[in-house]
């Protein structure tokens, strides 16, 4: 390893550093407010490190890692997407009665695991990604073990998610007793040079769709989903729904491109038929919820399956289709979850949509924000869902995908029911006198700014979202 | 820029009332009147100023805006967009005060959405980029969905819901179809462009027209509402404030018949001749089942309600009929219909105020406590069944003289559905005004205050002068609707093409050779 290596890898060491230096710091003193500021400061620090790289980068640490433009965005995009999640947490986690300190370990570590998994060009380093971020998330979900619901989130998670690498690991060693590599570029190449593609690959590439599809949460791998972002502390929720996700549709994205996945009508044909089904199952459940943390959870199905729309157009626009609506798609779901997260109280997450009854009267710039947001997961202009999803209609329609994008279309109708129910519920004239009392006493300046930061980018992205299509385009 | 300013009044104006609304109940008020009242202004003096130019476009303003898609900010304006605005902001300050009263709640924020829909429509009517068209035809969704749902009357909700998840999914098939029209344009001239005037000469082949028209078409006739997509529309108009009436039934209706105009003929000349017997007969349908409807309702605002169901359907035969004399009746029928059908929304809305009901079967016999209002509804039932000397009969009239040569079947039921206005115009009067006075359960009805005549004569006075000198307005939007027809839209400010085969959609496609699926 020389010196331009390290100087690539510089991100992830400052992200590893931090998690030992909050160590240190606990077995000093524990003291919830140094622990978040060395979290924070460590993260801002290593974006900003980040700037200083050129969009062109491109330094590959060979066998497993490559540095470039396209990992750079989206370590950078981890980065900000956990800045987030710690900045509402310390509310969150300031008025609840476990010790908190860890938590923040925990959550540097999965950070760590996801930035791993968008640079890896190697099954190796893409299953020891995926492993940190996987055991970070299990003891993240029941941080609050006190509480039932956390518990069983955190032990439905460990099984599933450990029964999933247990799968991806099989379709590895498949893929690898067939080609005798583990590199993406080897396989790649194997592939190009191979007429048929032998019974054991097929399956082995298979098997690690599964895999990938249960992080994923696409149909029918979704079990878990509504039951985790239910138990899990609101922001360890999103961080699932962002983060870990994310990374995975980046890690995939780089997968395809390398293999040349496209071209083969059975994984085209197997991702078609696991998107449709994402949208449309994750839309109908999400109809008939009363809770807002399942339905998130559910219209996150879904989302995954519009996503799919653009990761199936392929190519160089459906690679940046996929990205903005990432990037849109983070946005939105950190504001919404970030919402609840500052209108809980310490007894319980305010997850009932009547929680919400009558909320523009009562807190009309939170109910503003969270109207946004809604909005942009239902695609309406002015938002950055909108740019979004016309970005994945224009990429599914320029690669002549008609049943997606129509059965997008239909889906963004059947998600605009729920969407709507929930502002309407806002909006609601009567003021309930068990709502009329705020859960939330304190204003916490952080959280409000940080809710409001977000809302300034997801309108910024909705008028005038050229400066990061261009930025996508340069990275791509 | 002056295009700009009219919607960047409205935007900040509604913002400023939104804001306003915490401080004080009438300071959202006066700065809307303002904000409109600017605007207005702003367009009787465009139209009052000669058209030097050859071309039919008046003003416009092109701005960069997503360059890496070809998606620009432009704005143009020319005679029917110029009407239709001034319709916009004149409807405006009547839904603005006939609100004064009516409305309590939440003032600021009423206020906020009332403008933010005035300028989704106003930029509707203006712009010349596929995608802000769309992007226009959404904003002014939620704010409206906000109208219905907030302010509106018992069944709010559900009206809500249903009239924005019509609108919305009719409005995505239209997104299928602009983006597909850009690709098609995109991949045979290599120039990728939501530029209205690029797209008209798109060559395409007629399977992909035919489902390219039918995605625009969708949103048009759901938002017109033509039959059988009109089911949101009752409920909506029902159970929507007054002011929120006003504006669904003069304006947003409106769009979709703009639509039609400015979209669908000159992008798919072919295809809309080819649809035109199903389209005009569609449009017949609407006419004769509106107006069926209408006469069996006993809620005053769903008879409104139906009675625009019916007179849409006029419009849908005009534009299908493909000449310039329906056209015109498309036009004046898109104005006369806003007063009109406004002007009975709002008397719907006064009498609510009075007696708090809408059932027609509780009221009768109020001429005697309530002339002057009795007499204004009088002259608008007189406008809604086609008298002559009032706008509608000019509009309709014009519409079945073009329609003639087109169809002569179609023509002879439209003229029956007009027996049809009659009959539910003078069930209005009947029901409402005349017979048994039933007032010993509402004790006394005061008639129209001073503020209520102010907003009602403007109206009584433009339906009349509509009536009896249609001319201005037939002028303004001639120039428009003839290129629309001969096919020869071009560019604002490009210099004229003289050569006469310059009628880019009749040369056969053969040159480009480039068809796509």
């Amino acid at each position: 390893m020389n010196r331009s290596d390290l100087y690539s890898l510089t991100p992830l060491l400052i992200l590893s550093s931090a998690a030992i230096l909050n160590f240190f710091s606990i077995s000093i003193k524990r003291n919830h407010k140094v622990i978040f500021a060395i979290t924070v400061l460590s993260l801002i620090g290593d974006f900003i490190f980040l700037t200083s790289y050129s969009l062109y980068h491109q330094q590959h640490i060979d066998p497993l890692l490559v540095v470039d433009g396209f990992g750079i965005f989206n370590i950078g995009l981890i980065l900000l997407t956990t800045l987030v999640v710690a900045l509402m947490s310390y509310a969150y986690f300031e008025q609840r009665e476990e010790r908190k300190e860890e938590y923040y370990i925990l959550l540097i570590l999965a950070a760590l695991g996801a930035c791993i998994m968008v640079i890896s060009k190697h099954f190796v380093s893409f299953f020891l990604g995926l492993e940190v971020l996987s055991v970070s998330l299990y003891s993240l979900i029941a941080y609050l073990r006190t509480r039932e619901r956390s518990d069983e989130a955190g032990i439905k998670y460990l099984i599933l998610a450990a029964f999933s690498s247990a799968f991806l690991l099989f379709g590895m060693s498949l893929i690898y007793a067939t080609t005798g590599k583990m590199d993406f570029g080897g396989i790649g190449y194997y592939l190009t040079t191979t007429q048929d593609i032998p019974l054991i690959m097929m399956a082995g590439l298979g098997m690690l769709i599964v895999g990938a599809g249960f992080k994923l949460g696409v149909v029918p791998f979704h079990m878990w989903t509504p039951d985790v972002y239910e138990g899990a502390p609101t922001p360890v929720t999103a961080f699932i729904a962002t983060v870990s996700k994310g990374g995975m549709i980046a890690l995939l994205v780089r997968f395809f491109n390398a293999i040349n996945g496209y071209q083969y009508e059975s994984f085209t044909n197997l991702f078609t038929v696991l998107s449709i089904a994402s949208m449309f199952v994750g839309n109908i459940l999400a109809l008939r919820q009363t809770n807002l943390k399942r339905i998130l959870a559910y219209s996150s199905i879904s989302h995954i399956g519009y996503l799919l729309v653009a990761f199936l157009s392929g190519g160089s626009m459906g690679a940046q289709a996929t990205t903005f609506y990432l990037v849109a798609y983070f946005i939105t779901t950190l504001g919404a979850f970030g919402i609840i997260a500052t209108l809980s109280d310490q007894h319980r997450d305010a997850e009932l949509i009547d929680d919400y009854r009558g909320l523009l009267w009562r807190r009309p710039l939170t109910a503003v924000a969270f109207s946004a947001m809604l909005l942009s997961l239902a695609g309406i202009p002015l938002t950055a869902g909108f740019i979004a999803k016309f970005y994945v209609i224009t990429a599914g329609i320029g690669t002549q995908h008609w049943l997606l994008v129509f059965c997008l279309v239909v889906n963004s109708v059947i998600g605009l029911y729920y969407y709507i129910k929930i502002i309407a519920v806002m909006f609601d004239q009567k003021l309930q006198i068990k709502s009329a009392k705020e859960l939330h006493p304190l204003v916490y300046v952080i959280s409000s700014v940080t809710i409001a930061v977000l809302a300034v980018f997801l309108f910024w992205l909705g008028v005038s979202p050229e400066g990061m299509l261009s930025l996508i385009d340069d990275v791509i | 820029m002056i295009l700009m300013i009219l919607i960047l009044v409205l935007l900040f104006g509604g913002i400023a009332a939104g804001f306003s609304g915490r401080m004080n109940t009438m300071l959202p008020r006066w700065i809307s009147v303002g904000a409109i009242a600017i605007n207005l202004f702003i367009s009787l003096w465009m139209a009052a100023q000669p058209n030097t130019n050859s071309s039919p476009w008046l003003l416009q303003l092109k701005l960069n805006w997503i360059p890496s898609f070809g998606i620009s900010f432009h704005l143009a304006l020319d005679g029917i967009s110029l009407l239709m605005i001034i319709l916009t902001f004149f409807l405006g300050i009547i839904a603005v005060a006939i609100s004064w009263n009516e409305i309590h709640f939440r003032v600021g924020f009423f206020h906020f959405n009332l403008l933010w829909v005035l300028a989704g429509i106003t930029g509707v009517f203006l712009t010349m980029d596929l995608f802000l068209f769309y992007f226009f035809w959404e904003v002014m969704l939620i704010p409206m969905y906000f109208l219905i749902g907030i302010w509106g009357h018992e069944n709010r909700q559900y009206a809500a819901y249903k009239f924005f998840i019509f609108t919305q999914a009719s409005g995505l098939l239209m997104l299928m179809s602009i983006i597909a029209l850009y690709f098609v344009h995109g991949q045979a001239t290599d120039q990728y462009t939501f530029n209205y005037f690029d797209l008209l000469g798109t060559s395409m082949n007629k399977q992909t027209a035919q489902w390219i028209m039918l995605g625009f078409l969708a949103a048009f006739v759901v938002k017109l509402p033509v039959i059988p997509f009109h089911t949101w529309l009752p409920d909506a108009h029902t159970e929507a404030p007054t002011a929120g009436s006003l504006i669904l039934a003069g304006l947003l209706l409106k769009t979709g018949a703009y639509g039609l105009i400015r979209f669908i003929l000159p992008l798919f000349p072919e295809q809309s001749a080819a649809i035109a017997p199903v389209a005009m007969a569609l449009g017949v349908t609407g006419i004769v089942y509106g107006a069926v409807q209408a006469y069996g309702q006993t809620d005053l605002k769903r008879l409104i309600a139906y009675s625009s169901v019916s007179h849409m359907g006029f419009v849908m035969l005009g534009v299908f009929a493909l000449t310039e004399i329906a056209l015109q009746g498309v036009v004046m029928q898109m104005i006369t219909h806003g007063i009109s059908t406004g002007a009975l929304f709002i008397i719907a809305g006064l009498l609510y105020e009075r007696i708090r009901t809408r059932d027609v079967t509780q009221m009768g016999g109020f001429w005697k406590s309530i002339p002057v209002a009795s007499v204004i509804t009088l002259i608008f039932a007189m406008a809604s069944l086609g008298l002559p000397g009032l706008g509608n009969f000019v509009a309709e009239f014009l519409t079945l003289i073009g329609s003639w040569s087109a169809n002569k079947t179609m023509t002879l039921i439209a003229t029956i559905g007009i027996v049809f206005a009659t009959a539910y115009s003078l069930r209005i009067m009947q029901k409402v005004f005349l017979g048994k006075s039933r007032l010993e359960h509402h004790q006394s009805l005061a008639d129209l205050t001073a503020r209520e005549r102010l907003i009602l004569l403007p109206l009584v006075i433009v339906i009349i002068l509509l009536g009896v000198h249609p001319q201005p307005a037939i002028d303004l939007a001639k120039d428009g609707l003839q290129k629309t027809l001969n096919r020869e839209f071009q560019a604002p400010k490009e210099p004229k093409i003289i050569n006469p085969n310059y009628q880019t959609l009749t040369v056969p496609a053969t040159e480009k050779g480039v068809h796509h699926e």
